[in-house]
Protein backbone atom coordinates (compact mmCIF):
# COMPACT_ATOMS: atom_id res chain seq x y z
CA UNK A 1 0.00 0.00 0.00
CA UNK A 2 1.15 3.85 -0.73
CA UNK A 3 0.64 6.69 1.34
CA UNK A 4 1.06 10.36 0.82
CA UNK A 5 1.68 11.61 4.90
CA UNK A 6 1.13 14.82 6.24
CA UNK A 7 3.25 14.83 9.36
CA UNK A 8 3.42 17.32 12.37
CA UNK A 9 7.15 18.06 12.88
CA UNK A 10 8.42 20.24 15.62
CA UNK A 11 11.74 20.87 16.87
CA UNK A 12 10.95 21.35 20.37
CA UNK A 13 7.93 22.82 22.99
CA UNK A 14 9.23 26.20 22.21
CA UNK A 15 10.01 25.95 18.32
CA UNK A 16 6.67 26.28 15.89
CA UNK A 17 5.49 23.09 14.08
CA UNK A 18 4.73 22.74 10.76
CA UNK A 19 3.19 19.91 8.93
CA UNK A 20 6.04 17.83 6.23
CA UNK A 21 4.81 15.54 3.50
CA UNK A 22 6.19 12.21 3.19
CA UNK A 23 5.49 9.75 0.52
CA UNK A 24 5.48 5.76 1.77
CA UNK A 25 5.40 3.05 -0.58
CA UNK A 26 5.41 -0.77 -0.17
CA UNK A 27 3.56 -1.11 3.57
CA UNK A 28 2.12 -4.03 4.07
CA UNK A 29 -1.65 -4.20 4.99
CA UNK A 30 -1.89 -6.15 8.19
CA UNK A 31 1.03 -3.39 9.71
CA UNK A 32 -0.09 -1.53 12.76
CA UNK A 33 0.05 2.35 12.39
CA UNK A 34 3.37 2.15 14.68
CA UNK A 35 4.83 -0.04 12.27
CA UNK A 36 4.54 1.85 9.41
CA UNK A 37 5.65 4.96 10.85
CA UNK A 38 9.13 2.50 12.34
CA UNK A 39 9.02 2.04 8.39
CA UNK A 40 9.20 5.35 7.61
CA UNK A 41 12.14 6.80 10.28
CA UNK A 42 14.25 3.63 8.62
CA UNK A 43 13.77 5.09 5.53
CA UNK A 44 14.64 8.82 7.12
CA UNK A 45 17.36 7.64 8.36
CA UNK A 46 19.23 5.86 5.52
CA UNK A 47 18.98 9.10 3.95
CA UNK A 48 20.45 10.79 6.82
CA UNK A 49 17.36 12.59 7.87
CA UNK A 50 15.98 12.97 11.00
CA UNK A 51 13.32 10.52 12.03
CA UNK A 52 10.24 11.57 13.23
CA UNK A 53 9.35 11.27 17.52
CA UNK A 54 6.61 9.36 18.81
CA UNK A 55 5.59 7.76 22.31
CA UNK A 56 5.10 4.02 22.25
CA UNK A 57 5.56 0.85 24.56
CA UNK A 58 3.66 -2.23 24.56
CA UNK A 59 2.01 -1.97 20.99
CA UNK A 60 -0.57 -4.49 22.78
CA UNK A 61 -3.15 -1.67 23.55
CA UNK A 62 -2.49 -1.71 27.69
CA UNK A 63 0.28 0.73 28.65
CA UNK A 64 -1.55 3.90 26.93
CA UNK A 65 2.04 5.20 25.74
CA UNK A 66 1.03 6.11 22.41
CA UNK A 67 -0.53 8.74 20.98
CA UNK A 68 -0.75 10.87 17.97
CA UNK A 69 -4.26 12.66 16.40
CA UNK A 70 -4.45 10.63 12.90
CA UNK A 71 -7.05 12.32 10.79
CA UNK A 72 -8.73 14.45 12.81
CA UNK A 73 -9.41 11.84 15.82
CA UNK A 74 -6.89 10.90 18.42
CA UNK A 75 -5.93 7.80 18.10
CA UNK A 76 -7.14 7.37 14.49
CA UNK A 77 -10.15 6.37 13.22
CA UNK A 78 -11.28 3.06 15.65
CA UNK A 79 -13.69 2.94 18.42
CA UNK A 80 -12.00 2.31 21.40
CA UNK A 81 -8.88 1.67 20.13
CA UNK A 82 -5.07 2.94 20.79
CA UNK A 83 -2.34 4.00 17.95
CA UNK A 84 -0.98 0.33 17.74
CA UNK A 85 -3.81 -1.32 17.42
CA UNK A 86 -4.76 0.62 14.28
CA UNK A 87 -3.80 -1.22 11.54
CA UNK A 88 -3.10 -0.40 8.00
CA UNK A 89 -5.68 -1.80 6.16
CA UNK A 90 -8.45 0.60 7.80
CA UNK A 91 -7.01 2.83 5.07
CA UNK A 92 -7.30 2.95 1.45
CA UNK A 93 -4.22 2.62 -0.98
CA UNK A 94 -3.28 5.66 -1.82
CA UNK A 95 -4.84 7.72 1.31
CA UNK A 96 -3.61 10.99 2.26
CA UNK A 97 -2.91 10.69 6.50
CA UNK A 98 -2.63 13.90 9.01
CA UNK A 99 -0.63 12.81 11.75
CA UNK A 100 -0.33 15.38 14.32
CA UNK A 101 0.64 15.17 18.05
CA UNK A 102 -2.22 15.30 20.99
CA UNK A 103 -2.11 19.03 21.30
CA UNK A 104 -2.72 21.41 24.36
CA UNK A 105 -1.15 23.60 26.88
CA UNK A 106 -0.79 21.24 29.59
CA UNK A 107 0.71 18.55 26.96
CA UNK A 108 4.00 20.68 26.16
CA UNK A 109 5.57 18.76 22.92
CA UNK A 110 8.86 17.07 23.63
CA UNK A 111 9.40 16.71 20.05
CA UNK A 112 7.19 16.14 16.59
CA UNK A 113 4.59 13.54 18.19
CA UNK A 114 6.19 12.57 21.52
CA UNK A 115 4.30 15.09 24.15
CA UNK A 116 5.15 15.05 28.10
CA UNK A 117 1.88 14.02 30.00
CA UNK A 118 3.55 14.18 33.12
CA UNK A 119 0.57 16.47 34.07
CA UNK A 120 -1.47 13.11 34.67
CA UNK A 121 1.23 11.93 36.82
CA UNK A 122 1.01 14.85 39.29
CA UNK A 123 -2.58 14.68 39.21
CA UNK A 124 -2.42 11.17 40.55
CA UNK A 125 0.54 12.53 42.85
CA UNK A 126 -1.65 15.16 44.34
CA UNK A 127 -4.38 13.06 45.26
CA UNK A 128 -1.97 10.99 48.17
CA UNK A 129 -1.95 8.13 49.68
CA UNK A 130 -4.46 5.50 50.77
CA UNK A 131 -4.12 4.32 54.11
CA UNK A 132 -3.96 0.51 54.38
CA UNK A 133 -4.15 -2.11 57.64
CA UNK A 134 -0.62 -3.48 58.13
CA UNK A 135 0.14 -6.30 60.31
CA UNK A 136 -0.51 -9.56 59.42
CA UNK A 137 -2.47 -10.45 56.05
CA UNK A 138 -6.09 -10.28 56.41
CA UNK A 139 -8.80 -12.42 55.30
CA UNK A 140 -9.54 -12.20 51.55
CA UNK A 141 -13.06 -11.19 52.44
CA UNK A 142 -12.67 -9.43 55.63
CA UNK A 143 -13.76 -6.29 53.76
CA UNK A 144 -17.04 -6.67 51.85
CA UNK A 145 -17.68 -5.01 48.27
CA UNK A 146 -20.82 -5.07 46.33
CA UNK A 147 -20.71 -6.57 43.43
CA UNK A 148 -21.91 -3.63 41.53
CA UNK A 149 -19.39 -0.90 43.05
CA UNK A 150 -16.36 -3.62 42.29
CA UNK A 151 -17.36 -3.90 38.65
CA UNK A 152 -17.85 -0.12 38.13
CA UNK A 153 -14.70 0.65 39.93
CA UNK A 154 -12.79 -2.24 37.61
CA UNK A 155 -14.14 0.09 34.71
CA UNK A 156 -13.01 3.18 35.95
CA UNK A 157 -9.93 1.80 36.43
CA UNK A 158 -9.53 0.26 32.86
CA UNK A 159 -8.04 3.93 32.46
CA UNK A 160 -4.54 3.84 31.08
CA UNK A 161 -4.02 7.53 31.56
CA UNK A 162 -3.57 7.84 27.87
CA UNK A 163 -4.20 11.57 27.27
CA UNK A 164 -6.81 11.05 24.39
CA UNK A 165 -9.51 12.63 26.20
CA UNK A 166 -7.69 15.68 26.66
CA UNK A 167 -6.50 15.29 22.83
CA UNK A 168 -10.52 14.65 21.37
CA UNK A 169 -11.79 17.49 23.72
CA UNK A 170 -12.48 20.85 22.34
CA UNK A 171 -12.06 22.57 25.48
CA UNK A 172 -8.10 20.03 26.48
CA UNK A 173 -10.43 19.49 29.50
CA UNK A 174 -8.77 16.39 31.52
CA UNK A 175 -12.00 15.67 33.50
CA UNK A 176 -12.66 12.04 31.90
CA UNK A 177 -9.11 11.22 33.03
CA UNK A 178 -9.81 12.41 36.47
CA UNK A 179 -12.88 11.50 36.90
CA UNK A 180 -11.53 7.66 36.58
CA UNK A 181 -9.06 8.23 39.06
CA UNK A 182 -11.48 9.99 41.74
CA UNK A 183 -13.74 6.92 41.19
CA UNK A 184 -12.45 3.77 40.98
CA UNK A 185 -11.39 4.71 44.64
CA UNK A 186 -14.06 6.38 45.25
CA UNK A 187 -16.48 3.53 45.05
CA UNK A 188 -14.49 1.06 46.90
CA UNK A 189 -14.06 0.84 51.18
CA UNK A 190 -9.96 1.42 51.00
CA UNK A 191 -10.54 4.24 48.94
CA UNK A 192 -12.17 5.66 51.76
CA UNK A 193 -10.82 7.18 54.92
CA UNK A 194 -9.05 10.13 52.23
CA UNK A 195 -11.91 10.58 50.03
CA UNK A 196 -12.64 14.17 50.21
CA UNK A 197 -9.55 15.35 50.68
CA UNK A 198 -8.25 13.53 47.12
CA UNK A 199 -11.16 14.79 45.14
CA UNK A 200 -10.13 18.31 46.28
CA UNK A 201 -6.30 17.92 46.21
CA UNK A 202 -6.71 16.01 42.66
CA UNK A 203 -9.35 18.76 41.07
CA UNK A 204 -6.89 21.61 42.28
CA UNK A 205 -3.74 20.24 40.58
CA UNK A 206 -6.28 19.61 37.34
CA UNK A 207 -7.12 22.82 37.07
CA UNK A 208 -3.26 24.56 37.89
CA UNK A 209 -2.20 22.17 35.00
CA UNK A 210 -4.09 24.47 32.89
CA UNK A 211 -6.74 21.89 31.35
CA UNK A 212 -9.36 23.62 29.78
CA UNK A 213 -13.05 23.09 31.85
CA UNK A 214 -15.73 20.65 30.43
CA UNK A 215 -18.93 21.78 28.76
CA UNK A 216 -20.21 18.27 28.90
CA UNK A 217 -19.75 17.52 25.02
CA UNK A 218 -18.48 14.41 25.21
CA UNK A 219 -15.70 13.98 22.70
CA UNK A 220 -13.98 12.13 25.26
CA UNK A 221 -16.30 9.05 25.75
CA UNK A 222 -16.08 8.69 22.32
CA UNK A 223 -12.93 8.26 21.79
CA UNK A 224 -11.07 6.96 25.26
CA UNK A 225 -9.55 3.87 23.96
CA UNK A 226 -10.84 2.33 27.14
CA UNK A 227 -14.68 3.35 26.88
CA UNK A 228 -14.47 5.40 30.44
CA UNK A 229 -18.09 6.70 30.83
CA UNK A 230 -19.66 10.12 31.53
CA UNK A 231 -20.70 8.89 34.42
CA UNK A 232 -17.56 9.07 36.15
CA UNK A 233 -17.51 12.96 35.43
CA UNK A 234 -20.84 13.46 36.89
CA UNK A 235 -19.82 11.03 40.00
CA UNK A 236 -16.44 13.07 40.37
CA UNK A 237 -18.57 16.42 40.71
CA UNK A 238 -20.56 15.03 43.37
CA UNK A 239 -17.68 13.61 45.14
CA UNK A 240 -16.35 17.53 44.92
CA UNK A 241 -19.16 19.01 45.59
CA UNK A 242 -19.66 16.55 48.46
CA UNK A 243 -16.20 17.74 49.68
CA UNK A 244 -15.70 21.51 49.21
CA UNK A 245 -19.71 22.34 50.68
CA UNK A 246 -19.48 20.03 53.47
CA UNK A 247 -16.29 19.84 54.73
CA UNK A 248 -15.47 23.05 57.53
CA UNK B 1 -12.64 25.51 52.53
CA UNK B 2 -14.73 28.30 50.96
CA UNK B 3 -17.26 29.38 48.73
CA UNK B 4 -14.90 31.75 46.75
CA UNK B 5 -11.89 28.55 46.21
CA UNK B 6 -15.23 26.30 44.84
CA UNK B 7 -16.13 28.81 41.96
CA UNK B 8 -13.11 29.35 41.40
CA UNK B 9 -13.01 25.41 40.52
CA UNK B 10 -12.96 24.06 36.65
CA UNK B 11 -16.26 21.98 38.76
CA UNK B 12 -17.58 25.17 40.08
CA UNK B 13 -17.71 27.37 37.28
CA UNK B 14 -19.73 24.12 35.88
CA UNK B 15 -21.70 24.22 38.75
CA UNK B 16 -22.46 27.32 38.61
CA UNK B 17 -23.33 27.00 34.84
CA UNK B 18 -25.82 24.15 35.05
CA UNK B 19 -28.06 26.66 38.21
CA UNK B 20 -28.18 29.43 36.69
CA UNK B 21 -29.29 27.62 33.51
CA UNK B 22 -31.30 25.91 35.16
CA UNK B 23 -32.89 28.89 36.46
CA UNK B 24 -33.42 30.77 33.12
CA UNK B 25 -34.93 27.64 31.80
CA UNK B 26 -37.55 28.17 35.27
CA UNK B 27 -37.89 31.46 33.59
CA UNK B 28 -38.28 30.55 30.04
CA UNK B 29 -41.51 28.28 30.79
CA UNK B 30 -43.11 31.24 32.80
CA UNK B 31 -42.39 33.67 29.93
CA UNK B 32 -43.69 31.45 27.52
CA UNK B 33 -47.00 30.19 29.40
CA UNK B 34 -47.97 33.85 29.94
CA UNK B 35 -47.40 35.62 26.57
CA UNK B 36 -49.29 32.28 24.82
CA UNK B 37 -52.16 34.13 25.97
CA UNK B 38 -52.00 36.32 22.85
CA UNK B 39 -53.92 33.25 21.20
CA UNK B 40 -56.72 34.22 23.38
CA UNK B 41 -58.19 36.21 20.62
CA UNK B 42 -59.87 38.71 22.47
CA UNK B 43 -58.12 41.50 21.55
CA UNK B 44 -55.23 41.10 24.29
CA UNK B 45 -57.19 41.49 27.39
CA UNK B 46 -56.02 38.89 29.36
CA UNK B 47 -52.17 39.26 27.93
CA UNK B 48 -52.71 42.80 28.97
CA UNK B 49 -53.78 41.69 32.17
CA UNK B 50 -51.27 39.30 33.11
CA UNK B 51 -49.04 41.11 31.66
CA UNK B 52 -49.64 44.20 34.17
CA UNK B 53 -49.54 41.85 36.95
CA UNK B 54 -46.08 40.69 36.26
CA UNK B 55 -45.41 44.42 35.91
CA UNK B 56 -46.60 45.43 39.09
CA UNK B 57 -46.37 43.19 41.44
CA UNK B 58 -43.80 43.66 44.45
CA UNK B 59 -42.60 39.85 44.37
CA UNK B 60 -42.63 39.58 40.45
CA UNK B 61 -40.77 42.79 40.24
CA UNK B 62 -38.06 41.45 43.19
CA UNK B 63 -37.63 38.36 41.40
CA UNK B 64 -36.82 40.50 38.32
CA UNK B 65 -33.42 41.93 39.76
CA UNK B 66 -32.87 37.89 40.51
CA UNK B 67 -33.55 36.87 36.51
CA UNK B 68 -30.74 39.92 35.54
CA UNK B 69 -28.36 38.55 38.33
CA UNK B 70 -28.55 34.87 37.00
CA UNK B 71 -28.50 35.98 33.59
CA UNK B 72 -24.89 38.22 34.28
CA UNK B 73 -23.64 35.33 36.14
CA UNK B 74 -24.45 32.70 33.18
CA UNK B 75 -22.91 35.32 30.32
CA UNK B 76 -19.77 35.90 32.75
CA UNK B 77 -19.17 32.70 33.82
CA UNK B 78 -19.82 31.24 30.07
CA UNK B 79 -17.26 33.64 28.44
CA UNK B 80 -14.37 33.05 30.92
CA UNK B 81 -15.08 29.14 30.38
CA UNK B 82 -14.88 30.11 26.75
CA UNK B 83 -11.66 32.16 26.70
CA UNK B 84 -9.85 29.82 29.40
CA UNK B 85 -11.05 27.08 26.65
CA UNK B 86 -9.82 28.79 23.77
CA UNK B 87 -5.96 29.27 26.03
CA UNK B 88 -6.14 25.30 26.96
CA UNK B 89 -5.01 24.74 23.34
CA UNK B 90 -2.88 27.61 21.73
CA UNK B 91 -2.02 25.80 18.38
CA UNK B 92 -4.87 24.63 17.03
CA UNK B 93 -5.12 20.86 14.84
CA UNK B 94 -4.32 21.21 10.94
CA UNK B 95 -6.88 18.70 10.76
CA UNK B 96 -9.54 17.94 13.42
CA UNK B 97 -12.39 15.91 12.88
CA UNK B 98 -14.76 16.96 15.79
CA UNK B 99 -18.42 16.07 14.06
CA UNK B 100 -17.26 12.31 14.19
CA UNK B 101 -17.63 12.27 18.24
CA UNK B 102 -19.63 15.06 19.44
CA UNK B 103 -22.29 17.41 18.15
CA UNK B 104 -21.75 20.83 16.51
CA UNK B 105 -23.88 22.37 18.97
CA UNK B 106 -22.27 20.98 21.93
CA UNK B 107 -19.14 22.78 20.93
CA UNK B 108 -20.86 26.32 19.82
CA UNK B 109 -22.66 27.44 22.85
CA UNK B 110 -20.94 29.98 23.33
CA UNK B 111 -21.89 31.28 19.99
CA UNK B 112 -25.18 30.19 20.05
CA UNK B 113 -25.48 32.18 23.44
CA UNK B 114 -23.79 35.15 22.13
CA UNK B 115 -26.44 35.21 19.38
CA UNK B 116 -28.91 34.87 22.02
CA UNK B 117 -27.71 37.62 24.49
CA UNK B 118 -27.67 39.74 20.93
CA UNK B 119 -31.17 39.05 20.34
CA UNK B 120 -31.91 39.23 23.90
CA UNK B 121 -30.59 43.48 24.16
CA UNK B 122 -32.99 43.67 20.69
CA UNK B 123 -35.69 41.79 22.28
CA UNK B 124 -35.34 44.02 25.84
CA UNK B 125 -35.29 47.38 23.66
CA UNK B 126 -38.99 46.40 22.37
CA UNK B 127 -40.42 46.03 25.35
CA UNK B 128 -39.06 46.12 28.69
CA UNK B 129 -37.64 49.45 28.41
CA UNK B 130 -41.06 50.49 26.64
CA UNK B 131 -42.98 49.07 29.55
CA UNK B 132 -40.64 49.76 32.44
CA UNK B 133 -39.12 52.98 31.07
CA UNK B 134 -40.45 55.07 28.70
CA UNK B 135 -44.11 54.24 29.05
CA UNK B 136 -46.36 52.48 26.86
CA UNK B 137 -49.69 55.46 26.94
CA UNK B 138 -49.29 56.20 23.61
CA UNK B 139 -50.55 52.96 22.23
CA UNK B 140 -53.61 53.29 24.16
CA UNK B 141 -55.97 51.05 26.25
CA UNK B 142 -57.91 48.09 25.31
CA UNK B 143 -61.31 47.18 25.71
CA UNK B 144 -60.70 46.38 29.41
CA UNK B 145 -59.15 49.97 29.99
CA UNK B 146 -55.91 48.08 30.34
CA UNK B 147 -52.08 49.35 29.64
CA UNK B 148 -52.14 48.03 25.66
CA UNK B 149 -48.69 45.54 25.86
CA UNK B 150 -50.56 43.63 23.06
CA UNK B 151 -50.52 46.57 20.35
CA UNK B 152 -46.99 47.23 21.29
CA UNK B 153 -46.26 43.49 20.18
CA UNK B 154 -48.57 43.94 17.02
CA UNK B 155 -46.64 47.17 16.30
CA UNK B 156 -43.10 45.91 16.69
CA UNK B 157 -43.84 42.43 14.42
CA UNK B 158 -45.55 44.48 11.45
CA UNK B 159 -41.64 44.89 10.39
CA UNK B 160 -40.81 41.15 8.28
CA UNK B 161 -37.23 41.78 9.27
CA UNK B 162 -37.94 42.11 13.32
CA UNK B 163 -40.14 38.37 12.99
CA UNK B 164 -36.97 36.57 11.27
CA UNK B 165 -34.78 37.96 13.56
CA UNK B 166 -37.08 36.76 16.48
CA UNK B 167 -36.87 33.45 14.59
CA UNK B 168 -33.64 33.25 14.39
CA UNK B 169 -33.37 34.01 17.86
CA UNK B 170 -36.00 30.91 18.37
CA UNK B 171 -33.43 28.61 16.84
CA UNK B 172 -30.17 29.98 18.20
CA UNK B 173 -32.23 28.92 21.74
CA UNK B 174 -33.68 25.90 20.58
CA UNK B 175 -29.39 24.67 19.77
CA UNK B 176 -28.37 25.94 23.05
CA UNK B 177 -31.03 24.29 24.94
CA UNK B 178 -30.47 21.30 23.13
CA UNK B 179 -27.14 20.73 24.64
CA UNK B 180 -28.02 22.72 28.22
CA UNK B 181 -30.88 21.54 29.32
CA UNK B 182 -29.64 18.01 30.01
CA UNK B 183 -25.94 19.58 30.67
CA UNK B 184 -27.22 21.37 33.37
CA UNK B 185 -27.98 17.90 35.27
CA UNK B 186 -24.37 16.38 34.16
CA UNK B 187 -23.15 19.31 35.76
CA UNK B 188 -24.97 19.01 38.94
CA UNK B 189 -23.73 15.00 39.23
CA UNK B 190 -27.01 14.40 38.33
CA UNK B 191 -26.27 11.28 36.19
CA UNK B 192 -27.86 8.15 36.57
CA UNK B 193 -29.44 5.14 34.40
CA UNK B 194 -33.10 5.10 35.97
CA UNK B 195 -33.62 8.80 35.24
CA UNK B 196 -30.74 9.84 32.71
CA UNK B 197 -33.68 8.98 29.75
CA UNK B 198 -36.48 10.96 31.41
CA UNK B 199 -34.06 13.86 31.22
CA UNK B 200 -32.83 13.57 27.56
CA UNK B 201 -36.37 13.43 26.47
CA UNK B 202 -37.72 16.43 29.10
CA UNK B 203 -34.80 18.12 27.35
CA UNK B 204 -35.30 17.68 24.04
CA UNK B 205 -39.01 18.02 24.27
CA UNK B 206 -38.33 21.23 26.11
CA UNK B 207 -35.65 22.26 23.36
CA UNK B 208 -38.69 22.04 20.70
CA UNK B 209 -41.31 23.29 22.46
CA UNK B 210 -40.53 26.32 23.84
CA UNK B 211 -38.90 27.73 21.23
CA UNK B 212 -41.13 26.31 19.23
CA UNK B 213 -44.28 28.95 21.14
CA UNK B 214 -41.82 31.70 21.31
CA UNK B 215 -41.61 31.63 17.28
CA UNK B 216 -44.59 31.27 16.39
CA UNK B 217 -45.79 34.65 18.41
CA UNK B 218 -44.00 37.37 16.34
CA UNK B 219 -45.14 34.88 13.26
CA UNK B 220 -48.61 34.71 14.12
CA UNK B 221 -48.68 38.43 15.18
CA UNK B 222 -46.93 39.62 11.80
CA UNK B 223 -49.52 37.34 9.83
CA UNK B 224 -52.52 38.77 11.62
CA UNK B 225 -53.67 35.28 12.88
CA UNK B 226 -54.43 37.06 16.47
CA UNK B 227 -57.12 39.61 17.10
Amino acid sequence: MKFNLKVWRQKNAKADGRLVDYTIDNINVDMSFLEMVDVLNDELIRKGEDPIAFDHDCREGICGMCSMYIDGRAHGPHHAATTCQLYMRTFKDGDTIYVEPFKAKAFPIIKDLAVDRSAFDRIIAAGGFVSVNTGQAQDANSLPVEKEAAEKAMDAAACIGCGACVAACPNSAAMLFVSAKISQLAMLPQGGPERKNRAIKMVEQMDAEGFGNCTNIGACEAECPKEIKLTNIARMNREYLAATIIDE
Amino acid sequence: MAYTALFKSSIGKKLLMGLTGLFLITFLLVHASINAMIWFQDGGVTFNKWAHFMGSNLIIRTMEWGLFFGLILHVVDGLMLYAQNRAARPVKYAYNRAGDNSSWYSRSMALLGTLILLFLILHLAHFWVKTRITGIEKYGLDTENQENLFAVMQEVFRSGLVVAIYVAGCFSLFWHLLHGFKSAFQSLGLNHVKYNETIAVIGIAFSIIVPFVFAMMPISMHFGLVR
